[in-house]
């Protein structure tokens, strides 16, 4: 019910956008050209791309421990915020724009090693104890552990935020296909692509893959074939760190900046994007991602024909009744009931 | 108590033994004083009612619980109080009660898994072999998803995924439970099957009849309790046996 009258709302603001006059006054809106809309698709997917990352550090995580590891936004964020002070220092000294190439490889060196780090540490300290611990224990537990981080950031870093550098190889756009892409969002989309596909392989085709989905299936049973649970746990949470950590330097390079609540928003929106597509499913992971990056995009765009002030800032409430409405509609997402390659 | 080991047993030392072990879950005894010992090349069964404390003989064992005071020893060594992990990768592998296949998996990987921490290749290839050639549905349904097998032939998996492991001793958690009639005659010429690949196995059955008839030795357990250890043949024959669990009168 509520569903359909949202339908009918977002298409009536979808007309309404649509068929504003071409050509406006001063001070007026006028239609989106062709052009306008693909940027807001290119964004979407770019910012899709990132989401898919972290959102499958939440799935990975989830299918094996049936836990919401609510402090993995800031497991991004520490990554980013590490690798900020290094790519800062090859800004200043130029190393950035004479050996991009280096410079891009520790700057995701470091940032994988720290999200990597403080992710097996938010297992060990704050979860493994909790293993048998009821479910909403270690859920408050990583509720606390997000805003230990999320504070022991801005008390060692200031509450501003910083700017990221942009390497000059990223700066301006590539021309493909007879339309001009922004370097940076193509990278990211093409990263993410790539990531996701070695992840998946790695999953289903590896014998470390398949103790994976061992334990995500029956721990005790892939105890039972000699497999080191925990072993395999801090395995997943460390694959979900390469993966924020990844993800985290293309995002501050993308928006040019870094403070400690960058963790948290796409936080939100990939922890949606993970149950919209299934959460414990890779798959799912990736084409929830993929929605919630182009919902986040076009979203406002489409309702811009209500003349809503600032329509643009509502990307999050968008996210927010994404995920509310799966969570009443679809709770196992939309390949979660599938199953087919649940972790 | 009756020690009724086959004779050349008697010089043998066991591979498996219980000394004397209690377990608890919380407060709550389960397995009071437990003594048991199984001899290589041995089956051995274990019989009993209902929450007698089958399943957790099996679970002390494989160090899913540790006995709060006793010791297991395998190989010569005490292993209660290690991790299922370690124990398992010593050599002790089971068939658990009602199979628990990864269902999501295919036989294949289920198979694979079997032989996890296995390294030695070409090994692990003839048991491949060696289980395809024992269970032939198995093989033909390599990349079903283990889920969709039937009740049957998903225990057929089980077997086969526990045999994967080459394990010195193979503990079976009721194999034939929940199993049509034909089914359960079965399951039971496959264990003689195994059995005769040398194995030692260690059965949980119900089914007191069937497993006393394949079996070399049993014991039975009452309460957590061993009531009776004797050979198989002396266990079909005591008239307590004959009336508490042979449905006899
Ligand atoms: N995890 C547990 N926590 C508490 N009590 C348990 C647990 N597992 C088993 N028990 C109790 O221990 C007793 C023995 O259980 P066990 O599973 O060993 O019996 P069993 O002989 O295998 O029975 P069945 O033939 O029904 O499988 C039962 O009373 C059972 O309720
Ligand atoms: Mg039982």
């Amino acid at each position: 019910m509520i569903l359909a009258g949202l339908v009918v709302l977002v298409v009536v603001a979808a007309i309404k956008t649509f068929t504003l006059p071409a050509e406006a006054g001063p001070g007026e809106l006028s239609r989106y050209t062709a052009d306008t809309w693909r940027s807001f698709i290119i964004g979407g997917l770019s910012e899709g791309a990132v989401l898919a990352l972290i959102a499958l550090g939440y799935s990975l995580v989830y299918g094996i421990l049936r836990m919401i590891n609510f402090a993995h936004g800031e497991v991004f964020m520490m990554g980013a915020f590490a690798s900020y002070f290094v790519a800062d220092r090859f800004s200043d000294n130029d190393f950035l724009s004479s050996s991009p190439a280096i410079a891009m490889i520790v700057i995701l060196a470091v940032a994988i090693g720290v999200s990597v780090l403080v992710a097996i540490l938010l297992e060990r300290v704050c979860y493994r104890p909790l293993r048998n611990a009821p479910r909403l224990v270690p859920l408050i537990t990583a509720i606390g552990a997000s805003l230990f981080l999320q504070n022991t950031a801005r008390g060692f870093f200031g509450p501003q935020a910083r700017g990221y550098p942009q390497p000059d190889f990223l700066d301006g756009s590539w021309n493909l296909l007879s339309f001009d892409i922004a370097r940076i969002d193509l990278v990211m989309i093409v990263v993410s692509i790539v990531l996701v596909a070695i992840l998946d392989y790695f999953v289903s085709s590896t014998r470390t893959g398949r103790s994976m989905r061992a334990v995500a299936l029956d721990a005790d049973i892939a105890k039972l074939m000699g497999i080191d649970v925990d072993r395999v746990i801090v395995t997943t949470f460390a694959i979900g760190g390469v993966l924020a950590g990844v993800a985290g330097v293309m995002f501050a390079m993308r928006f040019e900046q870094i403070s400690f609540t960058t963790g948290f928003r796409p936080g939100i929106a990939a922890f949606t994007a993970a149950v919209l597509g299934g959460i414990g499913s890779i798959r799912g992971a990736a084409l929830g991602a993929l929605l919630v990056g182009l919902l986040r995009s076009l979203g406002p765009a489409l309702l811009v024909g209500f003349n809503i002030p600032s329509v643009f800032q509502l990307e999050d409430a968008i996210t927010f009744l994404v995920l509310v409405f799966v969570l009443l509609y679809r709770p196992g997402g939309l390949l979660g009931s599938a199953a087919a390659e649940k972790l | 108590m009756m020690a009724g080991k086959g004779a050349d047993a008697e010089e043998r030392k066991p591979v498996l033994e219980l000394r004397q072990v209690n377990t608890h879950y919380g407060l709550v005894a389960v397995l009071r004083d437990v003594d048991m010992a199984i001899y290589p090349g041995e089956m051995v069964c274990l019989l009993g009612g209902n929450a007698s404390g089958k399943s957790t003989t099996l679970k002390t064992i494989l160090g899913y619980v540790t006995p709060s005071s006793g010791e297991v020893v395998f190989d010569g060594e005490v292993i209660s109080g290690k991790s299922t992990t370690e124990i398992v990768r010593r050599g002790v592998s089971m068939v658990p009660e009602n199979r628990r296949l990864f269902g999501d998996m295919t036989v294949e990987e289920n198979l694979l898994l079997g032989a996890y921490t296995r390294t030695d290749k070409a090994a692990v290839e003839q048991d491949r072999q060696m289980v395809l050639d024992t269970f032939p549905v198995v093989g033909e349904r390599l990349k079903q998803k283990a889920g969709t097998l039937s009740g049957g032939q998903q225990q057929m998996v089980a077997m086969g995924r526990a045999l994967m492991a080459n394990p010195k001793v193979l503990l079976m958690d009721e194999p034939s439970m929940g199993l049509a009639p034909i089914l359960v005659d079965q399951v039971f010429e496959i264990i003689k099957t195994i059995r005769s690949l040398g194995r030692t196995v260690f059965v949980v059955e119900q089914n007191a009849n069937m497993a006393l008839s394949i079996a070399d030795r049993g014991y039975v357990i009452q309460t957590g309790r061993v009531v009776l250890a004797d050979t198989a043949a002396n266990l079909l024959a005591n008239p307590m046996m004959r009336e508490a669990y042979l449905g006899e009168l």
